[in-house]
């Protein structure tokens, strides 16, 4: 393992390197984090501004602002986008990239090359994306059949987009598979790896297993416009219920490759900003792999009203209920590692608790759905829309927030302003409820999703929702001035600013380019909080 | 490349022995997703067979089972050659192994030669992916499949060079394994769809 810039024993940070080159041929998974975290944000912020501008058109009743074909064409690249190219790669490719080896005690990830080149595939179905946009599709970001199949908007070059990236997923979620099994430190046993590991873990599985079957079903849909095969088509003895199957048997578990990550975020802050052991840890550990186990039996419950049969309807609908089961149990777990804790409200810590009461309503509001009868009632109106984003915003983008937060001065080695950090929080939080609480409302009152215009009677809460939205858009705004403006012109940051007790913590900041100058020997698990004698922060 | 230079550290961190694991523990990660690919087809092929027997019974009756033997012959042997080929780099022999290669390389060609004229064939009949269910299938999946093969040739190829080069040796052969692996697959998916679409219809 010697190494002549280790022997030199010269700290020398990874950011220390300038230029595009070093960029886009770097092999370090720190850089390529950072690649990833460039290129999901962006891309966060371009749906955002998607989002409220469909927002502005439901202001009034009347499709006033843009039509309505406009409008199907902004909520199909607000949902690809967001979907695809934001939350799935998200906290798994960025954050994932940087802490996997960190935690875990290595130099790097097991194929450094393959990682760079997972990037570039994410890069080139990025830019498939944008000669998407020359003739945007208007199917929605799940492209149903028999639709999909005869619109003349490009879905071809949209979902060859999202194929594309299918492989970037697969090859990432490989990449870290064999990491966590081949690079841990001596002494780093599966028991004292940090929950994130878990987390990224169970996600990688997710991408292995379910990523090729959307690749499959997206170049079948291909086919279906190119070659003129009919297998959702029923005009030619296809079904298109046949397309919904295998697009849920991904995009269900899909919803917890984007969700399991954060999950993981939430289990390394927690601890850390209640100065207490984490509670309940090999139940969180291994909940992360049954949330990944059961999300392959509940793809169906996404078509209650397809005309599955009644069997199969409340087959799905109990294995449904199941899911809730390891997520309480992480819920809990947190909740009891808060109790009696020295809490410490960093902004890290606002957006997990944050993503603690959010995510509980987003859950709760998923067993509604799951259960048979109530789903017949809300399928396909705002109580679903508003129950997604409880869990993709309230839950996976919190933890984001909460991420970007929390390893910020270990990345970048800068502070940001901690208390415009907690003014942004509160627009976030504030913002986001205003936005997405009416919507459970409407939905129950009966009001459908993707149109463009609606009945008179729904103008206020409607009116409320898009309040909402300008709030939290102004809150996201001042988090990322605050963060920016951290980057060029904040405090250099300390080694360990929390006290954590986790490897990334254990070197400066930002790391150095090769992140252990000796592999380190590990002999306990990172969550030892109040035992040992502790500094105060 | 100076900068990619100074990287290097990033792409050697690993002791041999690791090294060898973990590539392989990632390819066979990576068929893994391959089966699932394909999977997606063996349940549409479930799917509609079960819905449309007669159709399957009927239309599998235009497809040549002669050529379709042979290509399943030519492609179970090119695997043993290519196990071979692997055997005989482990015990350090690079010409044997180069020449295994080699023929499992030629193996594949006469696959796809093979396939070139069943295609044919089809489309003199006026058969395209279109014209049915089942046909859509056989198009879908053998195409797929085809895909692969040539992969599966492009790779070989670079491989083999690589091993008239004394690349590979005795300690060190984790590519021609890795390629070998990958081969097995391309020949198992076609051990599966030779009986399904040929024979079972």
């Amino acid at each position: 393992m010697a190494n002549h810039s280790i022997a030199h024993n010269v700290y020398v940070p990874f950011l220390e390197k300038k230029g595009f080159l070093s960029w886009i041929l770097t092999t370090d998974h720190k850089r390529i984090g950072i690649l990833y975290l460039v290129s999901i944000s962006l891309f966060f912020l371009i749906a955002g501004f998607i989002a409220l501008l469909m927002r502005f058109e439901l202001l009034t009743p009347a499709s006033d602002f843009v039509d309505p074909h406009t409008y199907n064409v902004l909520f199909t690249l607000h949902g690809s986008i967001m979907v695809f190219f934001f939350i799935v790669p998200g906290l798994a490719a960025s954050f994932g990239n940087f802490l996997i080896p960190l935690m875990i005690g290595a130099r790097d990830v097991a194929f450094p090359k393959l990682n760079i080149a997972s990037y570039w595939i994410y890069l080139l179905g990025t830019a498939i994306l944008l000669f998407a946009l020359l003739k945007p599709a208007d199917t929605g970001w799940t492209f149903y059949t028999p639709y999909s199949a005869t619109t003349n908007t490009d879905v071809v070059l949209l979902t060859f987009g999202v194929f594309v990236l299918g492989f970037s997923s697969i090859l990432t979620g490989l990449n870290f598979i064999v990491t966590t099994h081949k690079m841990r430190a001596p002494g780093m046993t599966w028991h004292r790896l940090p929950l994130f590991i878990w987390a990224s873990y169970a996600t990688a599985v997710l991408q292995l297993l379910a990523t090729p079957v959307v690749g499959i079903t997206l170049l079948l849909l291909i086919t279906e416009r190119t070659l003129g095969v009919g297998f959702f088509d029923p005009a030619k003895g296809g079904d298109p219920i046949l397309f919904q199957n295998f697009f849920w048997f991904y995009s269900h578990p899909a919803v917890y490759i984007m969700i399991i990550p954060a999950m993981g975020v939430i289990s390394e802050i927690i601890p850390v900003f209640s100065r207490k052991p984490i509670f309940g840890y090999k139940a969180i550990a291994y909940s992360s792999l049954g949330i990944a186990f059961i999300s392959f039996l509940v793809w169906a419950h996404h078509m209650f009203t397809s005309g599955i049969s009644e069997t199969a309807a409340m087959i799905f609908s109990f294995l449904t209920f199941l899911v809730a089961i390891p997520t309480a149990i992480k819920v809990f777990n947190w909740t009891a590692t808060l109790y009696r804790g020295s809490i410490q409200l960093h902004s890290a810590m606002l957006y997990a608790l944050g993503f603690i009461f959010l995510f509980t309503i987003g859950g709760l509001t998923g067993v509604f759905l799951g259960a048979l009868a109530a789903d017949i009632h809300l399928h396909d109106t705002y109580f679903v829309v508003a129950h997604m984003h409880y869990v993709m915003i309230g839950g996976t983008v919190m933890g984001f927030f909460g991420a970007l937060h929390f390893w910020y001065p270990k990345w970048f080695g800068k502070m940001f302003n901690e208390t415009v950090a907690k003014i942004a929080w509160f627009f976030v939080f504030v913002g986001f409820n205003v936005t997405f609480f009416p919507q459970f409302f409407l939905g129950i009152q009966g009001m459908p999703r993707r149109y463009a215009s609606y009945p008179a009677e729904f103008e206020s809460l409607m009116a409320l929702s898009t309040y909402g939205s300008w709030i939290l858009a102004f809150g996201i705004l001042i988090m990322a001035v605050n963060l920016i403006s951290g980057l060029i012109s904040g405090e250099k940051a300390p080694e360990n600013p929390y006290n954590s007790l986790s490897l990334e913590w254990q070197m400066p900041s930002p790391p150095p380019h090769e992140n252990f100058e000796e592999i380190p020997q590990v002999t306990d698990w990172t969550y030892g909080y109040g035992k040992k004698k502790e500094l105060e922060v | 490349m100076a900068e990619a230079g100074a990287d290097q550290s990033h792409g050697h961190h690993m002791d041999p022995a690791t090294e060898y694991s973990s590539s392989k523990l990632g390819m066979w990660l990576f068929l893994g997703t391959e089966i699932l690919l394909f999977g997606g087809l063996f349940a549409a092929y479930a799917i509609f067979h079960a819905r449309y027997p007669e159709m399957f019974f009927e239309q599998h009756l235009e497809l040549n089972r002669t050529m379709g033997a042979i290509n399943t012959c030519v492609l179970i042997f090119s695997s043993l050659t290519m196990a071979m080929g692997v055997s005989a780099i482990k015990w350090g022999k690079q010409k044997t192994a180069a020449t295994f290669i080699l023929i499992t390389i030629v193996c594949g060609i006469i696959f796809g030669v093979v396939k070139y004229f069943e295609y044919s064939a089809k489309f003199e009949h006026h058969i395209y992916p279109d014209t049915s269910i089942f046909f859509s299938l056989y198009f879908l999946m053998t195409g797929l499949h085809m895909i692969h093969v040539f992969i599966g040739l492009a790779l070989l190829a670079v491989i083999f060079v690589l091993t008239l080069k004394g690349k590979f040796n005795a300690k060190y052969n984790t590519p021609i394994e890795l390629g070998g692996l990958y081969w097995h697959l391309v020949d198992l998916i076609w051990i599966y769809l030779f009986p399904l679409l040929y024979l079972v219809g």
